[in-house]
């Protein structure tokens, strides 16, 4: 057989059918489920008559509407109405179709990106789906994992396939090492920077070099998750010993003589020598500096050690266009210095920054400091588990001794659809993905950066090159 | 769903690239378990002042608030998955999309909500469409002959056989699944033995 790529083998292994209309009948190993993409497909189900194909298959778990405070009345807890409701009906929906649901009581709850891979849920080889972009986060461990549609949803539920059309294959190797301080949110944001937020349009991305196989699973997750900045479907990053480390003993991980079967699986999944992409990008990790964006699209972005660009250095007039009015929007000046940029808030969590990993990051920054007093820092883990684990080492104190409020686990201020969002005009460093306009709440200022970047920005109250705190 | 065929409609120009999903339908309009109503949360942050007066937001202005068809730039309706994104052009009126390019999910939601979006790689043509719309020009569009039509303009775009079909009928794409249900299963079988630490 020909060599082929990571992806080429999993694509292969799930395919059903292949279509007279050039797709593939994709099969779905395992799907996950939220409450906001959810409710319209299960309202579907309902309307044909279907059933769910394997709900076994299908994990639940509310992230988008939790409240991060006040979580001790559960559901009743939730003041929002419509937020209240599209939870009671994840609940509702689940118990109906007999899907698992980890409920919004339970201690495993968390951002439902966090929640798959901490339950061993994702696995190397498997097709994973869920109504959210940001799914390209299980790629990290050698999954071939993409955000859905609600039609979308509905279809996987009602068949455990998808019809898809393949994408094109692109190679991304970062080579060498990093420099101390550099974290992936740093890489992925500086790829993002050098690419373009469509320069992965239509592919799927494979991660490789040194670089990344330097990376912990935590920051592989990092890095997958803003594969959709980059426009691309997925990213994917070869299974290795730290992948199968991570997994061991994970409560959906295989067991005993599956666990033996599927070791060997994973172990052929690397891509042959020899195989070849549609496209391959390199880039030189040795000397990227930590990352901070400065407009409204996660490739508006620049070192920390930089400067807010100039519209008319930009290489065309649309582009021209599009910074300034990025700069207008921002309240910043083309020149400024990026740490001339004082803040208002600080938001560590989300399902890019928001595991264990990254809250020791920040807490290292944050030990024995204060934060400035004009700025208000949410420190927000990716699940209970994540909170508890941090507890256990006494992070929550760290965080709380220099002023952070510690919440509970949930999407809560990376997209403005619970109560945790940003005043007009706040501006917020922010380690969460997207930085468009209103997108942390309508006229706030999101600059996107690594755990340790937002606590070193919230100490100093303005934006701050970390390396300086550690 | 509702099938495509033709349409004339005068056009909105929003001439932008990188259209988010979050200026599409900000995420405080998502809190909803219905798909129908989503039009008022449409593009809402452009559409309404902090106060709530309206702005001079392309689709507030007549003719283009009846406007069936939306004209952008490039890589439209990147960032976030939400189908909240097409449900509320739908829900607003429009019924095809035309940019330089899109992101790749919101493209197929479009499909799973019979719009049609038109991809113009060529700059001058788009340059000319969005000209043509700014002056209140009609805007065809026919899905059997893969044409747009404006002025003395006929451009012929691409689109996949499978996914105009499905449009021309409105067909559910589920129901075509379904009809494939014994390969499912044999594939389910087949794994089950060569994976069962997936069952």
């Amino acid at each position: 057989m020909a060599p082929r790529t990571l992806f080429a083998k999993i694509w292969d292994a799930h395919s059903v059918a292949e279509q007279e209309d050039g797709t593939t009948l994709l099969y779905i190993d395992r799907h996950l489920i939220h409450e906001v993409t959810s409710p319209q497909a299960f309202a579907g189900l309902r309307a044909s008559g279907r059933r769910v194909r394997a709900p076994q298959a299908t994990l639940a778990v509310p992230d988008h509407n939790v409240p991060t405070t006040e979580r001790a009345a559960g559901i009743a807890g939730i003041t929002d109405p419509e937020s209240r409701l599209q939870v009671e009906a994840l609940a509702a929906n689940c118990a109906e179709f007999a899907i698992p649901h980890i409920a919004m009581e339970d201690l495993r709850q968390g951002i439902v990106h966090v929640v798959g891979p901490e339950q061993g849920l994702t696995q190397p080889g498997m097709t994973i789906v869920c109504g959210d972009s940001h799914t390209s986060t299980h790629g990290a461990f050698g999954a071939l994992a993409f955000g859905i549609g609600t039609s979308e949803v509905e279809h996987v539920l009602a068949t455990q396939t998808l019809p898809q059309r393949k994408p094109r294959s692109l190679r991304i190797s970062l080579t060498g090492t990093p420099p101390a301080g550099t974290t992936a949110k740093d890489l992925i944001l500086h790829l993002i920077g050098a690419i373009g937020t469509a320069g992965g349009t239509g592919a799927v991305i494979e991660y490789a070099g040194e670089a990344i196989r330097a990376l912990s699973m935590a920051g592989r997750m990092t890095v997958c998750n803003m594969s959709i900045e980059a426009g691309a479907r997925a990213g994917l990053i070869a299974p290795d010993a730290k992948t199968y480390s991570f997994l061991e003993g994970k409560p959906l991980a295989p067991k005993e003589s599956d666990w033996q079967a599927a070791l060997a699986y994973w172990q052929s999944l690397a891509s042959d020598a020899g195989a070849t992409y549609d496209q391959e990008i390199v880039l030189a990790a040795d000397e990227i500096a930590p990352q901070v964006t400065w407009g409204t699209s996660p490739e508006e972005v620049v070192a920390v050690t930089g400067r807010v660009p100039d519209p008319k250095a930009a290489r065309d007039a649309a582009q021209e266009q599009t910074w300034q009015a990025s700069l207008d929007y921002m309240g910043l000046e083309a020149g400024q210095a990026m740490t001339e940029i004082k803040i208002d808030r600080a938001f560590i969590g989300s399902c890019t920054n928001g595991r264990l990993e990254d809250l020791r990051a920040a807490a290292a920054v944050a030990k024995g400091r204060k934060v400035a007093s004009h700025v208000s820092a949410l420190v927000v883990p990716g699940s209970g588990l994540v909170r508890q684990a941090a507890e256990a080492e006494g992070l929550d104190k760290v965080f709380k001794d220099a002023g952070f409020e510690w919440r509970d686990p949930g999407c809560s201020m990376c997209l403005a659809m619970n109560a945790d969002k940003l005043a007009r005009g706040e501006r917020c460093a922010s380690t969460s993905n997207r930085n468009f306009r209103g997108r942390q709440g309508p006229g706030g200022r999101t600059h996107l950066m690594s755990p340790e970047m937002a606590a070193a920005a919230a100490i100093a109250g303005a934006i701050s090159d970390a390396r300086k705190f550690l | 769903m509702k099938p495509f065929k033709e349409l004339t409609s005068c056009a909105a120009s929003l001439p932008r690239d990188n259209v988010d999903t979050d200026a599409i339908i900000p995420a405080r309009f998502l809190k909803t378990i219905a798909r129908a109503g989503l039009g008022a949360g449409l593009f809402a942050d452009l559409r309404r002042n902090p106060d709530g007066a309206a702005t001079d937001f392309v689709l507030n202005q007549p003719p283009f608030d009846k406007a069936e068809i939306l004209i952008a730039g490039a890589n439209f309706g990147c960032g976030s998955s939400r189908e909240h994104a097409p449900w509320a052009l739908l829900d607003f009126g429009i019924r095809c999309v035309v940019a330089a390019s899109f992101a790749d999910i919101f493209r197929n939601n479009c499909f799973a909500n019979g719009i049609l979006p038109i991809a113009i790689e060529d700059a001058a043509t788009l340059a000319a469409l969005h000209q043509a719309a700014e002056r209140g020009e009609e805007v065809s569009v026919s899905l059997p002959d893969k044409q747009l039509r404006f002025g003395n303009h006929t451009y012929a775009f691409a689109i996949e056989d499978g996914r105009r079909e499905a449009l021309l009928e409105g067909r559910d794409a589920i129901a075509t699944t379904l009809s494939r249900e014994n390969e499912i299963a044999a594939f389910e079988t087949r794994r089950a033995q060569a994976q069962p630490w997936l069952n």
